[in-house]
């Protein structure tokens, strides 16, 4: 590694990989063409006008790709990172060193094979858009690994760079959950699958039309239908879409978290999550910008006893350029070690999010809830009653029908609702839960929590209910207890943050 | 209605006394344009005559507005600079209370609209780390408005920390 105050370059090769990648892509645009003209008379006109396009777009890919890398340089100073970068407007960008939040280093399959990956120091600054985190793209793999260490290891002054070999195996972590790949089994409960398969169908359409199939592709398809009658077509194709969507949920589930590895870092505390079969990513956090963790139980998946966790800290955007969420702490696993996982990286005896004795809101919270619930549930029914109101179709016995389905699920919705409605003090935490068919249970450091914010609508104020709101500079920005009555709002907001919200209480309570 | 069932004690300075009259010309400033607009259309197309009543209503509505909410916005919105922290009431329909510690705070600032500045009013906007979004209290007298922000900057800079 070079010494810290000169100037550093990105790695040579990333022209190649560039270079790659813009020969894929024009491949993937170019080759449908072709095939959509075979056997056509201005077949070799098309081929040498494609050829020739793709050969000027790589050329003009890989020169633009060459300059870039010639015109951007970096420095990691004592206190500032810079980069100085931009082809025809010059762009000189610094980060003071102590707002470094997170670095996450990511390889695409083209930059691993060339043993590259792209640095990303992020400062968690969400305030404005312009503020978008520093990029590399790309370093040495070592040496992205190495500005990592280096970046967040800063509270150590002067360690000697550690060897960059020795960082692919880490022994000095100390690990925290490993990939089983038995939790491959919950992928499928996604809510994910059903969208998939139906992608699926898509893509097919798509990809005949290139080959100038799609008319053949829905003709085969209608006669099959026909032959099977209306109601078998329907199995199939919803079992079709259900296999699909399992195999690609399968695949997507494979692609994010293989060879995930959740760690902490001994010396800093820092929290270290590697994953990606294809793409790797490797997410750092430091351990003073944690605030709590949320565990997320989608509906199916809470089913089978099981839950997700993601990290509430400062500093990890909520990924709209990252395909996969930096936020996750452990994909979908068993209960148990959801919460063994929650109590290590909090390092607690035992999870916050089971140890909380939660306590229930009013009554009137169940009303609203399953009030809602229902009205939702109704409009199917609702729209099958229109149209038979307009069209006159006789629609109104299976409208009557949903109904009264639409009135039982929303009552036992908005039931649902109410029993995972609860909140709760535990120790450094405050513990909020809500949510149906899914629930979310948010164990929010007390210390991490900047202010309150009471809310009310007009149905709460005529319900005797509020909301209570804890801001914070993590995660969403803003973790809501919802439909409390009024005193147990305050109740709770004056045990959760003590001294610091009783000068908002009236003064005869004061002195009570 | 004006929460007095919530046993939080009310931010104790009203906004400045202009801001009504902001709130009306507001009030009014909407529904005078889409009246216009709509009274336009009708005039000029025939089968779009009873565009011309629904101006009319727009109006009427616009002056409610005008006339009889802005005394109970004004008795509702309040703030508060206290040693530690602002504290704000705000909402009429969605009420809303909520405070920003000194020692959490990062900007401060101000802003005036065109009409805000005919009238001599100005919004002090303080924001938190949290993306929840700032405290805004909107209708102070613009320069008390700056005194404050010039105080509050300097009081949330003698904290260390990155307010997080």
């Amino acid at each position: 590694m070079s010494a810290p105050e000169t100037w550093r370059r990105l790695d040579g090769r990333t022209v190649l990989a560039s270079a790659v990648l813009a020969l894929g892509a024009c491949l993937a645009a170019g080759v449908p063409v072709l095939l959509g003209q075979r056997g056509r008379d201005t077949f070799a006109f098309t081929l040498g006008f494609v050829v020739t396009a793709m050969v000027v777009l790589v050329v003009a890919a890989t020169v633009i790709e060459y300059v870039r890398l010639a015109r951007t340089r970096f420095r990691v100073g004592p206190d500032r990172v810079e980069v100085h970068s931009g082809i025809l407007v010059r762009s000189r960008r610094g980060l003071a060193r102590e707002r470094v939040r997170s670095v996450e280093v990511t390889a695409d399959p083209v930059l691993r094979v060339l043993g590259l990956a792209t640095v990303r120091i992020g400062t968690g600054q969400k305030a404005s858009t312009t503020d978008r985190p520093l990029e590399l793209r790309a370093l040495r793999r070592p040496d992205a690994e190495g500005l990592r260490r280096d970046l967040l290891e800063r509270p150590v002054v002067g360690t000697v760079p550690a060897d960059p070999e020795a960082e692919g195996t880490a022994p000095r972590d100390e690990t925290l959950a490993v990939l089983d790949p038995g939790w491959v089994r919950f992928a499928p409960l996604s809510a994910l699958t059903p969208a998939l398969g139906v992608a699926a169908f898509g893509a097919l359409l798509q990809g005949s039309d290139w080959f100038g199939l799609q008319r053949v592709v829905i003709d085969d398809a209608a006669r099959v239908a026909l032959a099977l009658g209306a109601a078998v077509s329907l199995v199939v194709g919803l079992v079709v879409v259900a296999v699909v969507g399992t195999v690609a949920s399968l695949a997507v589930f494979v692609e994010s978290w293989w060879g995930y590895r959740l760690t902490r870092e001994p010396r800093t505390g820092a929290l270290h999550v590697r994953r990606g079969l294809l793409t790797r990513r490797s997410t750092t956090l430091e351990e003073d910008r944690l605030r709590g963790v949320a565990v997320i139980e989608p509906a199916a998946v809470r089913l089978v006893g099981a839950a997700r966790v993601d990290a509430v800290a400062t500093g990890l955007s909520s990924g709209q350029e990252q395909r996969a969420d930096p936020r996750g702490l452990l994909p979908v696993a068993p209960h148990a070690v959801a919460d063994r996982v929650v109590a290590e990286v909090l390092r607690e005896p035992a999870a916050p999010t089971t140890q909380v004795a939660l306590r229930a809101h009013p009554p009137a919270a169940r009303t609203r809830r399953v009030r809602w619930a229902t009205a939702v549930c109704l409009i199917p029914a609702v729209v099958l009653a229109l149209l038979s109101l307009i069209g006159r179709t006789g629609l109104w016995i299976p409208a009557g029908v949903v109904a009264v389905v639409g009135i039982a699920a929303g009552t036992w919705l908005g039931r649902m609702a109410y029993r995972n409605l609860g909140h709760g003090l535990v120790g450094r935490y405050v513990v909020t839960r809500h949510g149906a068919p899914g629930r979310r249970t948010v164990a929010l450091r007390r210390d991490g929590i900047l202010t309150w914010t009471l809310t009310r609508t007009p149905f709460q104020r005529r319900a005797g209910l509020v909301t209570l709101w804890f801001t914070t500079a993590a995660g969403d920005g803003a973790y809501g207890v919802y439909d409390l009555g009024v005193e147990q709002a305050v109740a709770l907001a004056a045990e959760t943050l003590g001294e610091e919200f009783t000068p908002y209480l009236r003064e005869a309570r004061m002195t009570a | 209605m004006s929460g007095s069932d919530v046993p939080l004690r009310p931010p104790r300075e009203s906004l400045d006394p202009r801001v009504r009259l902001w709130w009306r010309v507001h009030g009014l400033a909407w529904p005078v344009l889409v009246a216009v607009v709509l009274a336009v259309l009708g005039w000029l197309i025939r089968p779009l005559g009873w565009f011309l009543p629904v101006a009319g209503a727009a109006v009427v509505l616009g002056l409610v507005v005008a006339l009889v909410f802005p005394a109970y916005w004004y008795r509702i919105h309040r703030w508060e600079l206290t040693d530690d922290a602002v504290y704000t009431r705000a909402g009429f329909v969605w009420q809303e209370w909520r405070a920003a510690p000194l020692s959490r705070i990062q900007t401060v600032d101000t802003t005036r609209g065109p009409l805000q500045q005919a009238l001599g009013l100005a919004t002090l906007v303080v924001t938190t780390a949290s993306a929840k979004g700032a405290v805004r209290v909107a209708g102070l007298d613009h320069e008390r408005a700056a005194d404050i922000a010039e105080r509050l900057t300097r009081a949330t800079q003698a904290v260390p920390g990155d307010a997080t």
